[in-house]
């Protein structure tokens, strides 16, 4: 298959950036969309011209390091999976693909697709754990859990860390990102005990780091490749009135 | 010339780790703020031992090449992690899970070690759960388990197909409380270019920023290691395509011995290769052989779809030639049948390199919502990639590149050859001997990284309290950044054509073809010659676009691919070596009649630990004997 693929590039985080036109001529339909750009980066690494960069890891959708905006997209027009697993069958002969990074003010370009999103570790130092020491944990049964409660809080917990919820979001919220942790821990017995720390320092760290409130579209939840609920932000926010 | 001393303690297997504890060297807690420890990397291993030495007070610097920590590769582990709980009252217990291990490991794991690992499993599930790991429960709200190939209890503990994820985002987060506490300091998107030595002791890295481009200096006290494996060194494989043996070739290169290089695990149930541009081979878990049976067609050649297939026209190759553990083998046995039957002509798919593995009895058996709950992602996964519903039609897979039980020679303080440097995790070579056991990975990480670093690291430490801050305007530091400098604009200035992936991807395929399932003398010499040729081609045409100082990919890459070339070597090296088949270790000279491995204890019952000296110069081999005082050595049987 033909495309034409308009790439978003920029140098570093201070220059300005633009759409660059590629043609790729022998595009074949079992690729994966990061094969696609392999090939792509192959050719211009030939051409003596630099590649495209951009930021990926497992390729099988579990490391949450790529993430690029796809036709209007994050993670591009599948939905439930990461740029990774998007297969280059779901595009059609001939073609215009826009691929750019994610777009949010506390995640910045760093180069090309590669944005920083340093930001959600900080919101994770600021609180996302449970302060226990190694070697003073009780025998693990003793600590019972009902199963759907253990269900729900791993449902929470698969959130891959992408940052599309940010990207999706019309105010770069992190509502859905905080909540998923949240959510995990207060479903659990070992996660009350700091529950109302936790839910305070998370969300003043994501205030200060300027992501915005959450407006209730739904984009997060409608493009996270990992199908956290919307109502893990309900849960944050009950967490965080019972805080206060 | 260097002597291997293990330091395995004295004293009966069930008491060395208690008595160690009682008498190893302790660091007074007001010294160890003074006392500066460096960890690459931050998977289960590293994140475990940072955030553990943290908690004990130590200043440690953490360095990933990620952006994050969370992101390392221990995140993709999928079935499971073994512990000896014994909460399924099926017979297990410290010293079988022992066993278990020393059996799969084919007896070329240390006694000692093993034992250890398999004692510490059960603080490690306690302390996940503390941690808020959400590990499958039962609706009596207890842990649930199941079982793994290899073994006869069910043992392993796991979070849907995604138990290294929730594993390694539960030791994330108590890295996180220390970096909160500043014990612990992050350095992400830094990748290690050399080890620094001072009189001989680790004092130091160097490291690139991947940002910038710039070349840094970092001093400790101690350097743990916790890199993961090479199993990248085919190319195609189940790791994460950035995962790459680096940082422990650079401490082999320093000094640390590498130890049994060739016992590489093939996976053997992974999506086959789809197409000739594919990046990287996806894992399909072991767990699935627990409610998935491997099958081929009777008649060769057969092209009818699966479902077409009467049942008495199928051959279920691992039922028939292993009546007693069935489709729950040991790896290297499954990926050697699967193998054998696709060499045969039996194999499915376009290709032939395939194999079917069905959940067609079990969906009928235990229902659909039974199966989904317990391997919905990965049928979703393999669905995404595939098009095909495993509900549906059975899944095709094939074996690939995996796990490496090789890695750098630690003694039984992970320590490795270099005083005051520590391998942990999948970068030493010390618990899974030649063949590795599934939910084995995570258990022998995170025992490494929580509970047995933290304790051993002390009896080095405390020989430290009086060295002070460590300058990084030494002449050695300098000495190893004008190296590392002086690499990158040999790689720079080549100029070539082709880029770093061209000639990792042709490496791949010499070291698969010839060093892979199966091995034997002509191929493996053959493979020294084509890996020298390319190596040769490597550095007269790679090209690097850009410049070194700002963000470059293609330089990332090229680092790590002219070391590749000297790990395969090494690797084969150590293959031609080891005349004997154990484990993953297959040379077709030394097989049964029907097709079994034959070890050769008399001759081969040891740790082969290379030490490296210098370029161009051969490896110099130094072997640890392995003493079995527990067990007795016998031939590991599955059938």
């Amino acid at each position: 298959m033909k495309l034409t693929l308009k790439i978003w590039r920029q140098k570093n985080a201070k220059a300005a950036g633009g759409f660059v036109t590629y043609q790729m001529n022998d595009v074949s339909p079992e690729m994966a969309f990061l094969e696609m750009l392999d090939a792509l980066n192959k050719k211009l690494v030939e051409e003596d011209k630099e590649p495209i960069a951009f930021d990926h890891d497992c390729r099988e959708g579990i490391c949450g390091s790529c993430g690029m905006y796809i036709n209007g997209h994050p993670h591009g027009p599948v939905p439930a999976i990461t740029t990774c697993h998007l297969s280059m069958r779901f595009f059609k002969d001939g073609e215009t693909v826009w691929i750019e990074p994610w777009r949010a003010k506390p995640f910045p370009v760093i180069r090309d697709l590669i944005v920083d999103r340093t930001a959600f570790d900080k919101i994770q130092f600021a609180g996302g754990f449970i302060s226990i020491n190694t070697g003073g944990a009780p025998e693990a049964n003793l600590i019972p859990v009902k199963k759907e409660d253990s269900d729900n809080a791993f449902d929470s917990a698969v959130c891959v860390g992408c940052g599309a919820c940010v990207a999706a979001c019309k105010n770069a919220s992190a509502m859905l990102f905080v909540s998923a942790k949240i959510s995990q821990f207060a479903l659990l017995p070992q996660g009350r005990i700091e529950a109302r720390d936790r839910v305070r320092s998370m969300v003043e760290k994501m205030d200060e780091l300027g992501f915005g409130n959450c407006s209730n579209t739904g984009a997060c939840e409608a493009e996270c490749p990992k199908e956290i609920k919307i109502s893990n932000i309900a849960r944050l926010n009950r967490e965080f009135y019972k805080a206060y | 010339m260097a002597q291997l001393n293990a330091k395995i303690p004295e004293g009966p297997l069930a008491q060395k780790w208690t008595k160690y504890k009682a008498s190893v060297k302790l660091v007074n807690p007001a010294n160890k703020k003074k006392l500066e420890i460096i960890i690459v990397g931050t998977g289960l291993s590293g994140a475990g031992a940072a955030s553990a030495l943290g908690e004990l007070g130590y200043s440690v610097k953490s360095f990933c090449y990620q952006d994050s920590p969370r992101r390392a590769h221990s995140v993709a582990a999928q079935g499971g992690i073994n512990a000896a709980k014994n909460y399924q009252n099926d017979g297990d217990s410290i010293y079988r899970l022992f066993y278990d291990m020393i059996k799969g490991g084919d007896y070329r794991a240390r006694e000692g070690n093993v034992y250890r690992a398999a004692e510490v499993s059960n603080q490690v599930i306690d302390h996940f759960t503390a941690l808020g790991v959400p590990f499958a429960r039962d609706y009596g709200g207890t842990l649930d388990t199941r079982s793994f190939g290899g073994v006869q209890v069910s043992r392993t503990f796991y979070s849907s197909g995604q138990t290294g994820q929730q594993c390694l985002l539960g030791a994330y987060s108590s890295l996180n409380r220390q970096i909160k506490k500043g014990n612990v300091t992050l350095y992400p998107r830094r990748e290690m270019l050399d080890l620094v030595l001072i009189d001989g002791k680790a004092r130091g890295i160097i490291t690139r920023n991947l940002i910038t481009g710039e070349i840094e200096r970092h001093s400790a006290h101690a350097v743990i290691l916790a890199t993961g494996g090479y199993g990248t060194i085919y190319y195609l494989s189940t790791l994460a395509v950035n995962s790459n043996p680096s940082a422990a070739w650079k401490a082999h290169k320093k000094g640390a011995f590498f130890a049994n290089p060739s016992f590489i695990q093939i996976h053997p149930t992974s999506v086959p290769q789809l197409n000739e541009f594919q990046s990287k081979l996806t894992l399909m878990s072991e767990s699935l052989r627990n409610d998935g049976r491997m099958w081929v067609p009777k008649t060769k050649g057969d092209k009818r779809p699966a479902n077409d297939i009467p049942e008495d026209e199928r051959d279920y190759y691992l039922e028939r030639r292993y009546p007693t553990f069935g489709n729950l083998v040991p790896r290297d046995v499954a990926s050697r049948a699967t193998k054998e039957r696709c060499d045969a002509g039996f194999g499915v798919g376009e290709t032939g390199l395939a194999v079917n593995l069905d959940f067609r009895d079990s969906i009928k058996k235990l229902g659909k919502k039974v199966i989904a709950s317990r391997y919905g992602n990965l049928f979703h996964m393999y669905k995404t990639i595939t098009g095909i519903d495993p509900f549906e039609e059975p899944m095709r897979i094939y074996p690939a590149g995996h796990y490496t039980m090789g890695g750098l020679w630690v003694d039984y303080e992970l320590m490795t050859t270099i005083p005051g440097l520590f391998a942990i995790g999948e970068s030493n070579f010390s618990d899974h001997g030649a063949n590795r056991l599934g939910a084995s990975s995570l258990m022998q990480a995170s025992g490494d990284g929580y509970f047995i670093i933290p304790v051993t690291i002390n009896n080095y430490l405390s020989d430290e309290i009086r060295t002070g801050k460590i300058s990084t305007d030494r002449a050695e530091f300098e000495a190893a950044e004008k190296d590392s400098v002086e690499r990158i604009n040999k790689l720079m200035s080549i100029k070539g054509k082709q880029n770093a992936s061209s000639f990792h991807k042709k490496l791949g395929k010499v070291m698969w073809d010839y060093c892979g399932m199966v091995r034997n003398e002509e191929g493996l010499k053959k493979a020294l010659v084509l890996i020298e040729e390319l190596r040769k081609e490597f550095w007269s045409d790679l090209n690097i676009p850009g410049t070194e100082a700002e963000l470059n990919q293609e330089l990332e890459k090229a680092g790590r691919v002219a070391d590749y070339f000297e790990v395969a070597e090494l690797l084969v090296t150590d293959a031609l070596n080891r005349k004997e088949s154990c484990g993953a270790h297959f040379r077709e000279e030394y097989q049964t009649a029907d097709g079994e491995a034959m070890r050769n204890d008399e001759n081969f019952s040891y740790v082969a630990a290379w030490e490296y000296k210098g370029a161009g110069e051969p490896h110099i081999l130094h072997k640890e004997e392995l003493h079995f005082e527990e067990v007795e050595v016998k031939v590991r049987s599955y059938k």
